[in-house]
């Protein structure tokens, strides 16, 4: 019977055959925690009686959310964290690296056919490399820790196809906004994202990142790109692996189907409260702005920093608008740092972070006052999300991004 | 007992925001539940009071922060004509029931609800709305009371791998 490329990562890695609909508690292949999730994951691994992990190597703990410590309560879970990873022999990659979701596709601990889970929402982004990775809560997390394995309703497949090629300044950011706005907040829940078609095979893997990294925002347990030759080129050095071949069935059955075109793309913008409210860039230029966020596990990627850097050429930021621009890794920062971007951008004007979640995450510092307007390349404009409850954030891509901050205001990128 | 009625997409960050993730304790979250959005609901929410939602409800970050801040206020049983699907299953993990009902729309704010689980159907202002059943492999980890009291009784678990 003809099988969907989910349903084939489950039926892999429980050695049967298994279809959507059917319950499956499924060996884990890698485990992600976090300084927000992870204390309360590790809690709850304990209340379950746990003692010792299920594999310590299957393990990446990390901080993102909160580094340097912005409090003493960050810095206390933190102590708790490193005192764990201690006492279990796991890896402790601690607030160095960077952003969880970078650090694991460039570490190669996400591939192909793998099942994988993560104590953030965003652990979807992993389907760039061809994994099923989703995103759970805390005590899934400590279940996990101490078993190695998770109960799953196997998800149906929505089929998003993708062709012709992206219009100057125009990018993958676009494109998922562009989808989002289309299958809306909750049209993909509790089903898979299967990216497929001509502007797909061509995305290079930052691209691929972007997409899947959003495929939550439209309620997806996953979102997933068929693995291809430019992921198993991504993987070499990351991860010993050898290729195989992994795909939907011709005639597989999704429970829905979406075309897009890519060529007839405009720069996309999702308005406040809700990311599914997407709008051509026209439509909102000349809305003032308060702030500019380029970063996030979205588009805080070295293609990202260049995609906002060629905007910006030699140009300056507007000096009522404040930027704060966000390498989502080390290894990120320095590719930016390299091919000189990080001097651009703080000729510029801009404030250039260390490698974390930054506003994205709401609560460490970047925050916006009632009535402030942000305008940012991460993945969500909730009510509060990045501070006051009575600001507004706008979704961009790192292009319109850029051209924004340089006007003081929305603006296409294609007119700077 | 009172109904707290919610409109759509409700998504975690207004639950409990992030400035708050830093707190584990349901009763100190629940101190912070709806900041800035429904600020009345931390000050009067009490034991055993219903949430009843829209569509969508609880979407956005995983954390569970969200249902455990709902379940310090008093919050048992969530209504919602459907759940974003990390929330759902951090709810049933934490204790909380979560029910989808294609009409809680109809429900009003401030309204009484009673629940008849084994019959199906909810009711409310003399009408009666059926609520979708609960999946089974869901119901053993709602009777242990949560995924960790389900957990505690593991000895070890039986995974697809091995011949069912």
């Amino acid at each position: 019977m003809a099988s969907t490329l989910v349903e084939k990562i489950f039926s892999r890695r429980c050695a049967r055959d298994v279809r959507a609909g059917d319950v499956v508690m499924a060996p884990i292949d890698m485990a992600m925690i976090h300084d927000i999730t992870g204390p309360l994951a590790v809690q709850k691994f304990q209340e379950m009686g746990g003692r010792t992990v299920f594999d310590p190597g299957k393990i990446v703990l990390l901080f993102d959310h909160q580094v340097p410590a912005d409090s003493i309560s960050a810095a206390n879970n933190h102590v708790f964290l490193r005192k764990f990873a201690r006492e279990q022999n796991i890896e402790n990659l601690d607030g160095r690296e960077g952003i969880c979701h970078q650090v694991v596709m460039e570490r190669g601990r996400a591939a192909p056919g793998d099942i994988i889970v993560g104590a953030d929402s965003h652990t979807c982004m992993y389907g760039a490399a061809g994994a099923f990775a989703t995103g759970i809560g805390s005590t899934d997390m400590g279940f996990v820790l101490k078993f190695g394995v998770l109960y799953f309703r196997v998800p149906e497949t929505i089929r998003v196809t993708v062709g012709g090629k992206f219009p100057g300044r125009v990018g993958p950011k676009d494109l998922i906004l562009e989808i989002a706005g289309k299958i809306g907040a909750d049209g993909a829940t509790y089903q898979a994202l299967e990216f497929t078609g001509e502007t797909f095979r061509t995305m290079d893997m930052p691209g691929r990142m972007t997409c899947c990294n959003m495929a939550v925002e439209m309620g997806a347990k996953a979102g997933i790109v068929p693995p291809d030759d430019v992921t198993w080129s991504y993987l070499k050095g990351r991860r010993d692996i050898t290729p195989f071949l992994l795909a939907s069935d011709e005639n597989a059955s999704f429970s829905m189907e979406y075309s897009f075109d890519a060529s007839r793309l405009t720069p996309r913008v999702a308005v406040p409260h809700n990311v599914d409210q997407v709008v051509d860039v026209a439509k909102v230029a000349g809305t003032h702005i308060d702030q500019v966020f380029i970063g996030s596990c979205t588009n805080g990627r070295f293609e990202d920093l260049k995609e906002a850097a060629d905007v910006l050429k030699d140009g300056t930021f507007h000096p009522d608008v404040r930027v704060i621009i966000i390498p989502s890794s080390r290894t990120e920062y320095l590719k930016a740092l390299k091919a000189g971007l990080i001097e651009r951008f703080v000729s510029a004007g801009a404030l250039v972070e260390a490698p974390c979640c930054g506003p994205c995450m709401g609560g460490a510092f970047g925050l916006l006052a009632p009535g402030e307007v942000s305008l940012s390349t991460s993945n969500r404009n909730f009510r509060g999300r990045q501070g006051s409850t009575d600001a507004f954030v706008y979704l961009c891509s790192p292009a319109t991004a850029a051209a924004s901050a340089m006007k003081g205001e929305i603006t296409d990128p294609r007119e700077v | 007992m009172r109904v707290w009625k919610f409109g759509d997409n409700i998504d975690t960050d207004a639950i409990i925001p992030g400035r708050y993730l830093v707190i584990y304790d349901p009763w100190a979250l629940a101190t912070h539940a709806f900041e800035g959005t429904r600020d009345e609901f931390a000050q009067n929410a009490r034991e055993g009071d219903i949430i009843v939602a829209g569509k969508n409800f609880g979407c956005g970050s995983s954390r569970e922060h969200a249902p455990l801040a709902l379940l310090g206020a008093g919050i048992k049983v969530i209504i919602a004509r459907s759940f974003a699907r990390i929330f759902y299953r951090n709810a049933i993990n934490v204790g909380i029931l979560p029910l989808v009902c294609p009409e809680a729309g109809t429900i009003e704010d401030g309204a009484v609800v009673t629940i008849d689980l084994d019959a199906g159907f909810i009711e409310s202002g003399g009408r009666k709305m059926p609520i979708e059943p609960v999946p089974a492999f869901l119901k053993e980890i709602i009777d242990a009371g949560g995924l960790v009291g389900y957990a505690r009784k593991l000895e070890k678990v039986k995974t697809c791998t091995e011949s069912q």
